[in-house]
């Protein structure tokens, strides 16, 4: 009997045993091959592009404002987050005040303050500060050029004054993330140490990393936003730089998701069950024209004849359907697209009658040369579908040479300008474009002062009413005004046809049947606190 | 035997200070800005001015050498422009991970070949010797990237019994030798063996059926010897030249493969390598060219002193 009973205590402690054990072991985890070919920088300021900020700095860290990811049918927008408002002085455009939001914690349970916000500016701005960092501030540095002085006029209101007046402020401040000054001291001030050990006040918690093949967040269950708290336990970033092995790895369960998988690969992996996901975000595939002396798209009838010359659709079927024709340089579904007159789409007919009446025919051809990559980040497929527009545009009488050079000496080029020994006299560019906010969306292409060396008007545009429109733009401080503007400048590009506007990518990814609760934002960067895993 | 070694040892100094200069040079002969890898595309020229100050890469190239390599002989090849972490340190991880991957496609690939080769010349003619003649062909033709890709479809994606990327579990943080990390190591091992087992078959079976035809075989076999002391006979004979193979071959094994470990996503010296090509990462790629480049010289040097004590005549020549 006794022993009878001793094996039924026995048999509930086994069962109590596998009970506990049974509920360790249910911990969500969600694993994500990135395109990236390394961890990115974990300190704060997250480098590897887009993918960088969206998988390591928006996801550990955050900025006084960010971007509403939670739809996917509409436009992403600006809203709060370690800043609850901010305003324009109205008796001074060049200084703002923002509200911080109270209560907010890092990582390591300190709160964040009007203070740590100017810690993390010094951080990338004043090279004198301890604090300062140069890979972060070679990431951050950048995105904030008019940020010319803060103070903490208490421990909850920040004032920034600007080096002249810069309505897009808001947009620049969404690039800058924030890291803990108190977990950097307790580390002696190494952002070496920082980067194994960081904290920042994001709703991920970075628990560990080995460079170069993985890191693992795990949820913060004191995030400040109650509907943000992540709803998986942990997320396993690796990086898988090469598609065919990501598409291996997701097939084989190893990751849950994967990003960019190969257009030829998504066929076979709906039909093996796993979740394609698109969504049009402010992706831009285009020619940038060269507008330097001699240039043949000086002529706005042979721009807009390339743009009537193209087929898209039939580009749509070649990428397997994963593109938006192109009908200007933002979405169509963008708030800044605005009512252009001209109407971007294929009419070889129209095309070969602009080519005429500009002076050339059969016997006497446009003849232009294409700077392009073999391959490079956001290109999609430059060879085949710049082999694709060659061939339309030769059907209206466009004769085009490709040069095909490496994807960073692309990208060198393209600081270069047209004017540079670099470009080797091409007629046009082809480097895929991050358009999400007006800045990178428009201003930063046509901009006359933005010419080499000091920025990326690759073509030298340079026109005297276009920069009125830019600086009306840069001072409109109401926010549907400054929309307004901005599609009045989009009507423009589209209306004198200043890009061969080609295609907006799908940012397509691959994920297991078990994710759910995903929602891919009209954004570059994503949201992964509402995935769940259901097995 | 003295002599020889420091003759050789001679040769190898110049040829090391070449590498080093060519390693240095190659790298800055790409277009455009070194810090382009650490600032984002549109950066404004002054935080490219300023990084490249940060980072030394205003000096002139001369300069820049000298303290490179001043470096570089006490063992400190800079940090990663990318990571911030000591060159060294990344390669000597890498370089473990690569060592044990080419441990055991050395194992696989020069057990299999050496066996095969050897049965082959010993039946030379006969249908063995050109099953293993045509596996050994097909084992260099066959690109092991394309191999690798194969392998993963079948064993991985289609079958589910192996993994096809990484070098051990999730939360492995080095290599161990267990199940969990060696059915990691199958797909990779098999892929890169392949072509080191063709070229030790056909080197194996070419050297034995050579051997096997020279008169002093005739003579042992005159001599009334059993077929096993014959083969050690040729065994000892045929050494040097599939050793001398063999090391390089486990040279180009150790020496890490761009595309296999690419394709599986194995952290060694050749996946580092890719990887600092494709974020443009300057002093990790100036490192790691220059150690696999030392490391190749070196080995040569091993192979060849290794070679005169197996076979007294080379010394002589």
């Amino acid at each position: 009997m006794l022993r009878r009973q001793t094996r039924a205590w026995l048999g509930g402690l086994a069962l109590a045993a596998s009970l506990a054990s049974g509920t360790a072991s249910a911990e969500t985890v969600l694993r994500i091959g990135m395109t990236a070919a390394d961890i990115p920088l974990t300190t704060g300021q997250a480098d590897q592009g887009s993918e960088g900020l969206r998988f390591m700095g928006y996801t550990v860290y955050e900025s006084l404002i960010q971007w509403d990811l939670s739809s996917f049918e509409e436009a992403s927008e600006l809203i709060p987050a370690l800043a609850e408002s901010w305003a324009v002085d109205p008796e001074d455009d060049q200084r703002w005040i923002f509200t911080i939001r109270q209560g907010a914690k890092f990582h390591d349970g300190s709160e964040f303050t009007a203070h740590d916000a100017i810690w993390n500016f010094e951080k990338i701005l004043n090279p004198d500060a301890p604090q300062y960092d140069p890979k972060q501030a070679a990431q951050g540095r950048g995105r904030i050029p008019t940020v010319e002085s803060y103070a903490a006029l208490d421990d909850y209101t920040l004032e920034i004054r600007t080096s002249i007046p810069e309505a897009f402020l808001p947009y620049q401040l969404a690039w800058i993330v924030n890291s803990s000054p108190r977990r950097w001291e307790e580390l002696g001030g190494d952002w070496d140490a920082f980067a194994y050990q960081p904290s920042g006040t994001g709703p991920w918690m970075l628990e560990t990393f080995v460079p170069r093949e993985r890191a693992e967040l795990v949820r913060n269950p004191d995030y400040w936003d109650a509907d943000r708290i992540a709803k998986t336990d942990r997320v396993v970033l690796l990086p898988l730089p090469e598609a065919n092995s990501r598409v291996a790895a997701l097939r084989s369960g190893q990751v849950d998701w994967i990003e960019a998988p190969p257009p030829d690969a998504v066929p076979s992996l709906e039909a093996a069950g796993f979740q394609i996901v698109t969504n049009v975000y402010p992706h831009n595939w285009q020619w940038h024209f060269s507008r330097i002396e001699g240039s043949p798209w000086n002529d706005e009838r042979v721009r807009k004849a390339a743009n009537l010359a193209l087929d898209r659709d039939s580009l749509l079927v070649l990428l397997g359907g994963l593109m938006q024709p192109a009908k200007g340089m933002v979405p169509v579904s963008s708030p800044w697209f605005g009512e252009p007159a001209f109407d971007v789409r294929y009419d070889p007919a129209a095309a070969k009658e602009l080519l005429a009446e500009a002076g050339y025919g059969p016997d006497n051809p446009v003849q232009v040369k294409a700077l392009i990559s073999a391959s490079g980040s956001g290109q999609m497929q430059p060879v085949p579908m710049n082999e694709f527009i060659q061939q339309s545009l030769g059907e209206v009488g466009i004769e085009v040479e490709l040069i095909v050079v490496e994807w960073n000496t692309l990208l060198s080029i393209w600081r270069a300008g047209a004017k540079d020994p670099m470009s080797q006299g091409g007629h046009s560019v082809n480097v895929s474009y991050f358009s999400q906010d007006p800045f990178t969306a428009l201003v930063r292409h046509l901009d006359s002062t933005l010419v080499n060396p000091n920025g990326t008007n690759w073509g030298w545009y340079q026109e005297d009413e276009m920069d009125a429109l830019f600086t009306t733009a840069r001072t409109t401080f109401d926010p549907v005004e400054q929309n307004a503007v901005v599609a009045e400048i989009h009507e423009r590009f589209v209306d004198e046809a200043l890009f061969l506007f080609v295609a907006h990518d799908l940012n397509p990814r691959a994920l297991a049947p078990k994710v759910k609760g995903f929602v891919q934002a009209q954004n570059w960067y994503q949201d992964l606190t509402p995935v769940t895993i259901e097995e | 035997m003295l002599n020889y070694i420091l003759r050789r040892v001679a040769y190898v100094l110049p040829i090391a200070l070449g590498v080093s200069i060519v390693c240095f040079a190659l790298v800055h002969l790409v277009p455009g800005e070194i810090v382009d890898a650490i600032v984002p595309a549109d950066a404004p020229p002054e935080v490219v001015e300023q990084m490249t100050r940060d980072y030394g890469f205003d000096q002139p190239l001369p300069v820049q050498y000298a303290l490179w390599l001043f470096k570089a002989v006490q063992g400190d090849l800079g940090v990663s422009l990318v990571s911030g972490r000591p060159v060294a340190a990344e390669i000597a991880k890498a370089f473990a991970n690569t060592f044990v991957l080419a441990v055991a496609a050395a194992l696989l690939g020069f057990t299999l070949g050496m066996v095969l080769g050897g049965i082959a010349g010993y039946v030379q003619g006969t249908i063995w010797d050109r099953l293993v003649t045509g596996l050994a062909v097909t084992g260099v033709s066959l690109p092991h990237y394309w191999l690798g890709i194969v392998l993963v479809i079948v064993f991985s994606a289609q079958l589910n019994w192996l993994p096809a990327i990484g070098a051990g579990p999730a939360g492995s943080t080095e290599w161990r030798l267990d199940w969990a990390h060696l059915r990691h190591m199958i797909l990779p091992a098999v892929t890169l063996a392949a072509i080191p087992l063709g070229i030790i078959a056909r080197t194996t079976r070419a050297v034995v059926a050579e051997i096997l035809n020279q008169e002093y075989v005739e003579t042992l076999r005159a001599k009334g010897l059993g077929e096993g002391r014959i083969l050690v006979h040729v065994i000892k004979n045929a050494a040097p030249t599939v050793l001398a193979v063999m090391g390089l071959q486990f040279g180009y094994l150790l020496g890490g493969s761009i595309l296999v470990e690419t394709v599986f996503s194995w952290p060694g010296t050749g996946f580092l390598m890719n990887t600092a090509i494709l974020q443009r990462d300057l002093p990790l790629l100036q490192g790691t060219i220059l150690v696999l480049a030392l490391f190749f010289v070196t080995l040569n040097f091993a192979v060849d002193i290794l070679q005169t004590l197996l076979d007294p005549r080379i010394r002589r020549g």
